[in-house]
């Protein structure tokens, strides 16, 4: 499934991602999973929130540097060699993955993917 | 139908305003001899007023300075009695005595008439609603702009500096056309429209800037005319020879006419105070031709500009200035090199990734001096840190290739950076220890 993600850029100090998700928070947003990219002055935290579009203008309105993308949310049983499955089927097509993270949904285990060609991804998970 | 001018002058012939000059710098000098300073420093050159015959004459006279005005604090300088002086202004003196400046009557209608004479110049007609962000009081911003926009017979909103809510409130309330306001809180408040949910181009009515005080780049003022959806026109000024007024663009967008009846024009090399040719960089001095308060007689304004040579196309007579490139004065030295924060700000403006507000600081690290140069993120256009480590080094890269040093550049986000509300942004800060 293709789902939205929202990028937000955060300082390398204290309180920083703090501030972020106060935001969502006071916004009735809730943060279903995320990740964070480092760099040495600053990072970028990537989340899937319950509300991506309000996220974004909520998050904006308050003055960061925020940015929406697509990522595909991949389900991936949870047992062993299920992911190593997954990331075969992907290899096979020579898609290469930028990054990953996973989540719990409900009961399932899922997979947040990012690639140069979501859409060419996402069939191939849907393929499963 | 209406002129296009709002004083003839405007339009004035070389050679009349040659005689103008020469019959106002005469009456100037024999003004001047009022004034202790100049008689003891006329009688040390061995001159007098009336060795002067013409313009042509100015490079025997003496320069004065900001130390002169500030060494004659407070009314060393009047040429007047103090009873025929109806204001004071002064500017904001960082170090030591403030400079104090005299104006008589006629002083303050003349300045009225400068501003009206440049807000018509751009299409501000009496129709218009007139909203001032400039600090009143004694920054010359204030009133300056006031006494001219009422003599062109606007509706006038003394807003005064700050409070960005009220003034977009007053804005789309009272239908303000014209706004006087300093570039980094133009920026700054559209910002805040954007957050207040308000599109300037639908919503409120302004057509007109004049944006000055603080040295700006061509490219933050292309943004802030898309920001906003206006013209903004640049306006130069300062207090020691009346205010905002001495220069101001015309539609052409291209220098701003420095008004040659108003103060006589030189450029001259910092170095060896020498005047150049017209098209030179150099640094500003003028000799006001139409104060009866306080004379100054070649003022080195330390500001860093050239004459754009060639005449405008908008009919206008008087010589255009072109960008200022700094001040000779805020030239920060780092490793013997020579940088302007305007070179830094040229380049930063170029990246549409990044947001208005910059911070220069230099700082000794192991007896080495560093510069950083922090700037504001704007919009985030990828979810991806790489991305913004090659932007980063993209900047510095083309910063060493501006000021032939390599800085640290910083991206740090929204509003962590001293904005302009009020004022004039901090842009560096030098912390470096002096041996």
């Amino acid at each position: 499934m293709i789902v939205e993600q929202i990028s937000v850029f955060v300082e390398n100090k204290a309180g920083s991602i703090e501030k972020v998700t106060k935001a969502l928070a006071d916004a009735g947003i809730g943060i279903r999973t995320f990740c964070t990219e480092d760099g040495s002055d600053f990072g970028i935290l990537r989340m899937l929130v319950t509300d991506p579009k309000k996220a974004e203008t909520v998050l904006k309105n308050s003055g960061f540097s925020a940015f929406c993308n697509k990522v595909v949310a991949a389900k991936c049983a949870n047992k062993t060699g299920s992911l190593s499955y997954l990331l075969n089927k992907l290899a096979e097509r020579n898609v290469s993955v930028e990054y990953m993270y996973a989540y719990q949904d409900n009961d399932e285990a899922k997979v947040v993917l990012r690639t140069k060609d979501i859409e060419l991804c996402n069939t191939i998970i849907e393929e499963q | 139908m209406e002129s296009q001018y709002y004083n003839q002058v405007e339009i004035i012939s070389k050679d009349d305003l040659r005689r103008l000059q020469n019959e106002r710098l005469h009456k100037t000098l024999l003004n001047a001899m009022n004034v202790k300073f100049y008689q003891e420093k006329f009688k040390s050159m061995g001159i007098s007023a009336s060795d002067i015959k013409s313009v042509d004459d100015i490079t025997k006279l003496p320069f004065t300075t900001k130390d002169d005005l500030r060494n004659n604090y407070p009314f060393g300088m009047a040429a007047i009695p103090l009873k025929d002086c109806i204001r004071v202004h002064s500017s904001s003196g960082t170090t030591g005595n403030p400079t104090v400046v005299l104006h008589s009557r006629n002083d303050i209608d003349a300045w009225a008439e400068l501003v009206a004479r440049n807000l018509y110049m751009v299409g501000v007609r009496d129709t218009d609603v007139f909203q001032n962000t400039s600090g009143y009081g004694m920054f010359t911003g204030g009133l300056g702009f006031q006494y001219g926009a009422e003599k062109l017979g606007c509706l006038t909103v003394p807003a005064a500096a700050g409070n960005s809510k009220r003034q977009i409130k007053f804005m789309k309330d009272f239908g303000t056309t014209v706004v006087h306001i300093i570039p980094s809180y133009a920026t700054r408040l559209a910002e805040v429209m954007a957050e207040e949910g308000i599109d300037p181009r639908k919503d409120l009515k302004i057509r007109i800037l004049a944006i000055g005080a603080e040295p700006h780049t061509e490219e933050q003022r292309k943004r802030i005319e898309d920001l906003l959806g206006v013209k903004a026109y640049n306006s130069f000024g300062m207090s020691e020879m009346c205010g905002p007024g001495v220069a101001f663009e015309c539609k052409e967008q291209n220098g701003m006419h420095i008004w040659e009846d108003n103060v006589l024009v030189e450029i001259v090399d910092p170095v060896t105070l020498k005047p150049v040719p017209d098209g030179q960089i150099g640094e500003l001095v003028l000799t006001t031709l139409n104060r009866e308060a306080m004379p100054l007689i070649r003022y080195r304004t330390r500001d860093l500009t050239r004459i754009i040579p060639g005449d405008c196309p908008c009919g206008r007579t008087h010589r255009r200035l072109a960008r200022f490139q700094g001040r000779s004065d805020d030239m920060m030295i780092l490793k013997g090199v020579n940088i302007f924060p305007i070179q830094i700000e040229k380049i930063l403006m170029g990246y549409k990734e990044l947001g208005s507000n910059f911070l220069i600081t230099l700082e000794t690290f192991n007896n080495n001096d560093e510069m950083t140069v922090e700037v504001e993120l704007g919009e985030l256009g990828t979810d991806n840190v790489g991305d913004l480590k090659d932007l980063v080094k993209d900047i510095t890269r083309q910063l060493k290739d501006e000021i032939l040093i390599t800085p640290k550049v910083k991206l740090v986000p929204k509003g962590s950076l001293p904005s302009a509300e009020g004022g004039k942004a901090v842009r560096v800060k030098d912390l470096r220890k002096l041996f």
